[in-house]
């Protein structure tokens, strides 16, 4: 086992596995990351109409790490995201309406309005499933679901590997602990990725470690390590394939860190006032993982300016075509409430004095704000 | 047919759906080449091998959420917590992830989580705990509490067959106390159903696990005072079997619950509340509990023997109650 540190740049082009991506694939890796940023912000617009029910989960500054990541997985694996990988979970299969419903509570949302944002899956057999596990919102937990979804890769031969995400402060929980250790003792085949991006919810990552960096963590757990540039999809690919590569190949477990930045608050109603002035307008300036990209594009690769503008239209008008389909889906009964807690019995009995009781009125409210989100002035406190 | 105790009756289960269900597996700690601390799991490594008998590290979280992942897979995963007291680490992942996984998401988590449980054997507070009331509580949690043999096998088969997460308790104290003849061929028993220990006339006392014990002793020493009692066993606690106890207090019209687990919050005041909007007019007196004291149970015996429910605790409450 061993860890190793690397930092790539856009530099002039090496030979790693994210260079030698044919132009067609690399133009992929390129509508991701655009289609997330894009359907984004068409969420922002919805959120601020109040057509989004709950929180709003932006991954902007970070779509190159979880498109890049994901990119290396075939559609037979398994792959975990965290609230910030949308991107994954494009890549992965999940569809702007299922994501668009899921935000505006949807009854044919892929939860049937049961839960928020992109919390839902799609997980089982090989071939019959795309392959992305719901996640829930204690942070950490999904690292132990994971080892148990590779666990059964490995009982049944299964030529399938899991990748799981979780952020920076993930990295403090017992979950996170438990998981990547049981994972790593039974040799399962399992990519666990840190999103280092700076903050968890405020809390900056100087106030969650005393390690110098998160991948230092690797040794700990006696599994391979590295550190990446999470802002570099190539080099984000390159890193994450030949995880999955040695997965694949019954190496065990990787743990890759990702350094990145959440250039928005933890959720949109979060203004963001803990960090220092200056330093999200500098990502944003300076490392955007969509203009970086798009550098490489143009310079190295030589692709027209047209190539990508076609591709940009073309994200416009699917989204808008989705965003039209999740508009006009209905809202859920409030009788479905009761379906589905158990596979036995199939259904919950009302209360009594909700039996036959009039209850078209119920769900019109609204929440009134979260954090420093104040839904009467439309914005920040 | 030899009569085998209750501890061998959970392997004898255990050992069936193995062979029955290539899917099914186990996981806990220590488990496999010692066979468990209560050998619960012994030989069944020499039978069944590794990759279906695995020795876990000391990681609760872990155990139980990879059972979680494995399970949403097709998997059939039965985990040990080596004390149940030790669930209370894996909170969270049953809880929030597992209780939740089919409602939220559409994702099916048959597992079994089984421990021993239970106090009466000088254990201290960390070796007897009975925390079977925060499961309870929390809705897509299937929990059962079998007071013999027969049971302990047959709703072990019914709870690995589930397709829903089924918290297993298991008495300690009953472990190699109890005995019994198991029936002949595939015995299951169905989760949900409780079973009439005794019958009686006079009063009813509902109650599960080791305490059912209590309350059949308690039943004897009573019958001898003249006054029949009937002695309820839950067997299953989420979801109770409203039906069998509103048919009980219907007929005596005088309840008792007894549990060995602490009064706040126990599930006797669950019992009691349904008792009471469900058959209040079918009562004769006020629904009484004997339980144990609030208190984290202490090691030496005198302490512990004061804070649990006794026979003697059982037969005062059912005499108030019979003359109210």
């Amino acid at each position: 086992m061993m860890s190793r540190r690397r930092r790539t740049s856009d530099g002039p082009g090496g030979q790693h596995l994210g260079d030698l991506l044919p132009l067609e694939r690399k133009l992929e890796l390129y509508y991701w990351m655009r289609l997330t940023r894009t359907l984004e912000e068409r969420l922002v617009a919805l959120y601020r109409q109040t057509k989004v029910v709950g929180g709003l989960f932006r991954s902007l500054g970070q779509e190159a790490d979880a498109v890049g990541s994901c990119y290396a997985l075939e559609h037979r694996d398994v792959m975990s995201p965290l609230i910030r990988n949308m991107g994954a979970m494009l890549v992965k299969g999940a569809t702007p309406v299922e994501i668009l419903k899921q935000y505006m509570a949807k009854g044919d949302s892929p939860t049937r309005g049961r839960e928020l944002n992109i919390h839902f899956g799609d997980i089982g057999a090989a071939g019959a499933t795309r392959g992305f596990l719901g996640q829930i919102s204690p942070l950490g937990d999904m690292v132990p679901v994971m080892a148990g979804v590779t666990l059964s890769f490995k009982m049944r031969g299964e030529d399938r590997v899991g990748l799981v995400y979780v952020g920076d402060g993930a990295t403090s929980t017992g979950a996170f602990h438990e998981g990547i250790n049981f994972a790593a003792v039974q040799r399962l085949p399992l990519v666990v990725i840190i999103e280092n991006n700076g903050y968890a919810y405020s809390t900056p990552t100087a106030k969650q470690t005393a390690a110098k960096q998160f991948v230092d963590k690797a040794i700990g757990y006696g599994v391979y390590g590295e550190q990446v540039d999470g802002n570099d999809v190539l080099a984000v690919y390159d890193c994450t394939k030949r995880a999955v590569d040695r997965a694949r190949a019954g190496e065990g477990v990787s743990l890759l860190e990702f350094m990145t930045f959440r250039r928005k608050g933890h959720a949109e109603h979060d203004n963001q006032s803990y960090v220092p002035p200056g330093e999200i307008e500098l990502w944003a300036k300076e490392n955007d993982p969509i203009d970086r990209y798009v550098q490489v594009l143009r310079q190295r690769e030589k692709v027209p300016q047209a190539t990508l503008d076609d591709i940009d239209a073309r994200i416009g008008r699917e989204v808008d075509a989705a965003t039209d389909v999740a508009e006009a889906a209905p809202f859920p009964q409030p009788l479905d409430a009761l379906l589905g807690v158990y596979a036995d019995p199939p259904a919950e009995r009302p209360l009594w004095y909700r039996e036959g009781a009039d209850v078209s009125s119920l769900g019109k409210e609204r929440a009134e704000g979260w954090g420093t989100w104040d839904a009467s002035k439309g914005g920040p406190r | 047919m030899a009569e085998i105790t209750y501890l061998e009756a959970i392997r004898e289960a255990l050992d069936e759906e193995m062979a029955r269900d290539p899917n099914v597996f186990l996981l806990g700690e220590d488990i496999g080449v010692f066979g468990g601390a209560f050998k619960v799991t012994e030989g069944l490594l020499a039978k069944y091998g590794e990759p279906r008998v695995i020795d876990s590290p000391i990681s609760e979280i872990a155990i139980v959420g990879a059972a979680a992942g494995a399970a949403h897979m097709g998997m059939r995963p039965v985990v040990e917590m080596q004390f149940i007291d030790f669930v209370a680490n894996a909170y969270d992942m049953l809880t929030n992830y597992v209780a939740t996984a089919r409602y939220r998401a559409f994702l099916p988590c048959p597992m079994v989580v089984r421990g021993p449980s239970g106090g009466y054997v000088r254990g201290g507070p960390f070796h007897s705990q009975n925390p079977e009331a925060g499961f309870i509580h929390t809705p897509g949690l299937k929990v059962v509490y079998p007071a013999t043999a027969e049971d302990a096998k047959g709703l072990m088969k019914a709870a690995i067959r589930d397709e829903d997460c089924v918290l297993f308790f298991e008495h300690k104290y009953l472990y190699r106390r109890v005995k019994g003849v198991m029936p002949a061929g595939d015995h299951v028993v169905p989760i949900g159903k409780a079973r009439t220990a005794r019958d009686g006339r006079d009063l009813s006392i509902i109650t599960y696990a080791a305490t059912v014990h209590k309350a059949l002793d308690a039943a004897e020493q009573l019958q001898a005072e003249g006054i029949s009692a009937e002695v309820i066993d839950l067997r299953t606690l989420a979801p109770l079997d409203d039906e069998a106890i509103f048919n009980t207090v219907r007929k005596t019209n005088r309840v008792l619950v007894v549990h060995e687990d602490t009064r706040t919050g126990g599930i006797a005041g669950e019992i009691t509340a349904r008792i009471n909007e469900s058959c209040f007019a079918h009562l004769d007196a006020p629904v009484l509990r004997v339980t144990a004291h609030d208190i984290p149970l202490p090691y030496a015996p005198a302490l512990e023997d004061f804070v649990l429910p006794q026979v003697a605790d059982i037969v005062t409450a059912a005499k108030r109650l019979v003359q109210w």
